[in-house]
């Protein structure tokens, strides 16, 4: 085989257990991958090459284990994943020298999988951003176009799968940041549904918001990976004891007859960029071609989703992020004077402006005569658009809708204006108020040139119906291709 | 709500820092409180949704929260706990002098 990285990871998973690719070669071939891309890409932070060959070599000298649905399947996992043998940063600095002590859950469901975990990837600074231009360490790149963002905040993980530096990547998702740097980079990702997936390990952001999940090239690769992280876990009490379905069973259906697929009109106003809006409507009729019907459902309160989003997002992340006082792990300053001291110098030194500002806002909306104002309204309605959702749910079996209003947008553009880059999670942030499991997917490319992607929402707990209607989509669109900016050579 | 939204001054940054243990400097105060007056400004929008006898939602689990039972374990050891601390000695963690 000429290039062991253009596979799938089913493909691949398929032939490392046959005996046809071993572990070492297809290890070999992502870092090759790696070593070739990554000055252009910059999606890693970290990358343990001599680790992974030396598990590669272990394991190939051990033979397939059939029981392992991931042996030999080198992947990555955003650094917002603690990882036992490799230093954990979530891109800030107040992390910078930490060194976890053990696995987060999912990584440990991906090690005893049998996958090769070839480090870690770039994410904005504690997984908030959206272009993963809140790194404190480094730019990453569209694949696709240099010059453009990779979105995010797992950015870094998009951009690896995309660029073909490994078969699959973990994101974590708070308003979007693992279905948007898929379609920005034209891979596929999920958000499960709250409570589907184990927190455990998973630097907290928004803990009523944040889920763990793959990204990957295919629908059936993030079925696989899903299928493989899903599972009730004691340590994060959030956690669902629901079996897990089977997702790989319910893919590629021979068609869509008889589903019935809603189109929320607020998703479609003013805003959505023309290629999007394209995008949608070869994505609608394919649907129909499919055999599927399509019904116009509303969702009301989506004009009010940002700010109840951002206000319930920043409070939770001011009292997560209380945790980084220096004392225990992490930054501490030099030399502070006293204990006071110590905690705000540590804090100003190590945090990024992005994680700043969300801290004090968050601190401004649950403090004493603006709770009510800001913070309790917004759980009110939060509620009203979970039930708007709900509601919409009982009449079709998922939805269609975009991921972004735009397709990836150039390095920079936001840099001064925050609230900007909040109004682009217009279409991503409600599913997370919500706890619904959303999939996104690349449909076609835009008129730009860059990927264009739509995601299917579901019901709680019904991850398998967004894969059975993703994989027929998927199978009956043009498959858009490889990134032309590092395929270039 | 709408009449007493504060656009948030630099007093408020300020205070904001000192409640979130956080140092601003001085040339970066102007700049927080115009990005976050244009922010908590953009909030308003949730004063044209009626609320009225709406519950909040708090968390969107769906399902019971499961609690584990109430046991002692030894999961990490001594030394394991005190890695990464920036400043200790052979058992504990070492802080500025508070009293």
């Amino acid at each position: 085989m000429d290039d062991l990285t253009q596979l799938s990871l089913t493909e691949v998973a398929g032939a490392l257990k046959d005996g046809q690719v071993k572990a070492v070669e297809a290890t070999a071939a992502c870092l090759d991958r790696i070593q070739a891309t990554e000055d252009q890409l910059g999606a890693l932070l970290y990358v343990d090459a001599e680790g992974a060959i030396e598990l590669a070599e272990k394991m190939d000298s051990e033979g397939p284990d059939l029981e392992k649905p991931l042996w030999g399947v080198p992947v990555t996992v955003k650094d917002a994943l603690v990882t036992r043998d490799m230093p954990t940063t979530a891109a800030s600095r107040f992390l910078q020298d930490f060194r976890p002590m053990y696995d987060a859950f999912v990584v440990d469901r991906l090690r005893k999988a049998g996958a090769i975990i070839l480090g870690k990837n770039n994410m904005d600074e504690f997984a908030m951003g959206s272009t993963t231009e809140n790194s404190a360490y480094q730019t990453t790149h569209n694949p696709w176009d240099v010059t453009r963002v990779p979105g995010g905040s797992s950015g870094g993980s998009a951009c690896s799968v995309a660029a073909r530096q490994c078969y699959a990547s973990l994101g974590s998702d708070t308003g979007g940041s693992i279905r948007q740097p898929a379609a920005f980079c034209g891979c596929v990702g999920i958000k499960p549904t709250y409570g589907r997936v184990s927190r455990y390990g998973l630097i907290a952001y928004g803990s009523s918001l944040d889920q763990v999940g793959p990204l990957t090239r295919t629908v059936e690769d993030c079925a696989r990976v899903l299928s493989v992280i899903a599972g009730w876990d004691e340590r994060d009490m959030t956690c669902s004891p629901r079996d897990v379905d089977d997702y790989v069973a319910a893919m590629k259906p021979e068609n869509l007859e008889g589903r019935v697929i809603g189109l929320p009109s607020e998703y479609f106003g003013e805003g959505l960029s023309d290629e999007v809006r394209e995008g949608r409507d070869r994505a609608v009729a394919a649907l129909h071609e499919l055999g599927a019907t399509t019904v116009e459902v509303s969702l009301p309160s989506t004009e009010a989703a940002i700010a109840t989003y951002y206000i319930i997002a920043m409070a939770e992340a001011s009292s997560n992020l209380a945790r980084y006082d220096g004392v225990r792990y992490g930054h501490r300053c030099e030399a502070p004077k006293d204990l006071q001291e110590m905690y705000t110098l540590s804090r100003k030194e190590g945090f990024g402006d992005e994680v700043k500002r969300r801290i004090m806002l968050g601190t401004f909306v649950l403090s004493s005569g603006y709770y009510d104002a800001y913070y309790k309204k917004a759980a009110q309605v939060r509620r009203l658009i979970r039930d708007e959702f709900v509601a919409a749910l009982s009449k079709c079996d998922c939805l269609l809708a975009p991921v972004s209003p735009i397709v990836a947008w150039p390095l920079g553009a936001h840099a001064q204006d925050p609230l900007q880059a909040f109004l682009m999670d217009a279409y991503t942030c409600p599913v997370n108020l919500a706890g619904l499991p959303s999939l996104s997917l690349p449909v076609c490319l835009g008129s730009s040139g860059l990927p264009v992607g739509m995601q299917l929402i579901g019901r709680a707990f019904d991850e398998t119906t967004l894969f059975s209607v993703g994989s027929a989509l998927e199978r009956s669109l043009p498959s858009i291709g490889s990134p032309a900016a590092v395929d270039a050579e | 709500m709408a009449q007493d939204i504060p656009a948030i001054s630099r007093e408020d940054v300020l205070h904001m820092a000192q409640l979130a243990r956080l140092t601003v400097d001085e040339a970066d105060v102007d700049r927080f409180a115009r990005q976050m007056s244009d922010i908590v400004a953009y909030m308003d929008v949730l004063n044209s949704v009626d609320t009225s006898d709406v519950a909040p939602l708090y968390s969107p689990a769906g399902h019971d929260i499961q609690y584990r039972t109430d046991t002692a374990a030894h999961v990490r050891t001594r030394e394991q706990v005190l890695a990464n601390a920036p400043d200790r000695n052979e058992n504990y963690f070492i802080v500025p002098r508070i009293v």
